[in-house]
């Protein structure tokens, strides 16, 4: 039997959740609503200090999509572990770095839309235009690497009795580097200061990016072992 | 059994952290044998065959199906095998036949075999398991037995050599249950290897040539299967609760 490549892998299971996903919205919703909610009591909890709000963006659109991330990626890879299908997947003969792949790839699409509708929510409620071609980038930046180590240490989290609290344990803490650089670039774009001013930042993001992804490759084999 | 056994087995241990499920366990299965593996609930039924298909590593001895040893060459046995839980394995929002092809893609089918002959397997195999009808129906909608049919299909979908199958009656009715003998003789009549976890002894000692009895995590028996009645006082003499 010749092995499936590892580019059709990944998209057989990339497209699997997403068409289970179509159907359900069980995930998009629930992350959906979530940051929503958030963005609202950021509004109203800063409705009277109108000089603070534009200091308190960039920081709102990432701690919002960093606990909505860890909300979808916690209950995607959940439902795989308690329906078994988790164990389907590790049976077939693929890399299971591609089952890697193929969860981040939704995981990622999913985080980057929170993060551009809770964008477009800020622009609206604070009467400024976030959805610039920067700050989308710098979004989708910071979304992949948060995916990416969200995915890997939401894989090893599912074995725990106390997954719901041990997910956001593990990844925030490894996480605030993206956070911390997405914010301060995000900074950069709102308050219009020079390119090279703040390019270090995305720089840093990718890097971060690269350097998580290439860790999920060496280590998912091993977070899956029992 | 000659060495030449599809399956070899040897001073297997598995522990989680401090608790101990199997200690020692050895045994060879030859090509095209079909095996019950006995045991009370907790005897490490369920652990031995996520060992051997790849889902679990041994903490201790050696596990060689075809030639390829456990764990290190796991990802090359992964693709003679076809594995049955006791949980379906199967997406609910997909429907029966999303969900063949979805594991039909990852065994590499659609390459192996192109799409015409890919689209017959797909449909024969829900057919054979009564499900023709419903195979744009997602999984959501269909009952415990007929997701447990269902998971039949996937398992024999890639036409594996070695069938593990853990508590496979599970959410049968009569029916199911009588489909499943069928298959469990056709899959053997094809020269498959099959090692079935068991509770009902009965059915046990119909079906299959062989019994291996686990008890208090070791290997309590390997013996060619007796009649119904002499394998129900050996388990219990073997296995007492």
């Amino acid at each position: 039997m010749r092995r499936t490549s590892f580019s059709r892998a990944v998209i057989a299971v990339a497209r699997k959740d997403l068409r289970a996903e179509f159907r359900s919205r069980l995930l998009i919703s629930a992350m959906g609503l979530f940051a929503l909610l958030t963005t609202m009591i950021f509004y109203y909890t800063l409705e009277s200090r109108p000089e603070a709000r534009r200091a308190v963006l960039p920081a709102a659109l990432w701690v919002t999509v960093t606990f909505a991330g860890t909300l979808g990626i916690g209950r995607s890879l959940a439902a795989e572990h308690d329906r078994g299908t988790l164990d389907g997947l590790m049976l077939s003969p693929v890399p299971r770095s591609a089952l890697y792949f193929g969860k981040l790839a939704v995981a990622w699409l999913f985080t980057l839309i929170v993060a551009l509708v809770v964008t477009l929510a800020l622009s609206i409620v604070f009467n400024t235009n976030l959805l610039r071609l920067d700050w989308v980038l710098i979004a989708a930046l910071g979304t992949l690497g948060f995916a990416a180590i969200g995915t890997l240490l939401g894989s090893m989290a599912v074995y725990a009795r106390s997954r719901e609290t041990t997910l956001p344990i593990l990844v925030l803490p490894v996480a605030l580097p993206i956070i911390t650089a997405a914010v301060n670039a995000a900074h950069g774009v709102l308050d219009n200061q020079p390119f090279e001013e703040w390019i270090a930042y995305p720089l840093l993001l990718a890097s971060v990016d690269v350097v998580f992804l290439a860790l999920a490759y060496l280590l998912f084999d091993f977070v899956l072992e029992e | 059994m000659a060495d030449s056994a599809l399956i070899q087995v040897e001073s297997l241990s598995k522990a989680f952290g401090l608790r101990v499920v199997l200690r020692g366990v050895s045994f060879k299965v030859g090509r095209g044998e079909l095996i019950a593996l006995l045991g009370a609930n907790g005897s490490g039924k369920t652990t031995l065959l996520r060992i051997l298909a790849t889902l679990s590593q041994p903490s201790g001895g050696s596990v060689v199906i075809g030639g390829w040893q456990l764990p290190k060459e796991s990802a090359a046995v992964r693709g003679q095998l076809g594995v049955v839980t006791h949980l379906p394995l199967l997406y609910d929002d997909l429907s029966a036949m999303e969900n063949l092809r979805l594991y039909a893609e990852l065994y590499n089918l659609p390459q192996e075999l192109g799409t015409a002959a890919l689209q017959a397997r797909l449909s024969d195999s829900l057919a054979r398991v009564g499900l023709a009808k419903r195979t744009n129906d997602r999984v959501r909608t269909f009952s415990r037995g007929m997701q447990q049919r269902l998971a039949l299909a996937r398992a024999v979908l890639h036409d594996p050599a070695i069938l593990l199958l853990d508590e496979p009656y599970t959410g049968l009715d009569a029916h199911g249950s009588a489909l499943l003998d069928s298959l469990i003789a056709e899959w053997q009549a094809q020269g498959r290897t099959i090692i079935a976890a068991l509770h009902d002894l009965p059915r046990a000692a119909a079906l299959c040539k062989r019994a291996l009895i686990l008890g208090g995590g070791k290997l309590a028996a390997d013996l060619p299967m007796p009649d119904p009645e002499s394998l129900i006082a050996t388990f219990n003499a073997l296995t007492p609760s």
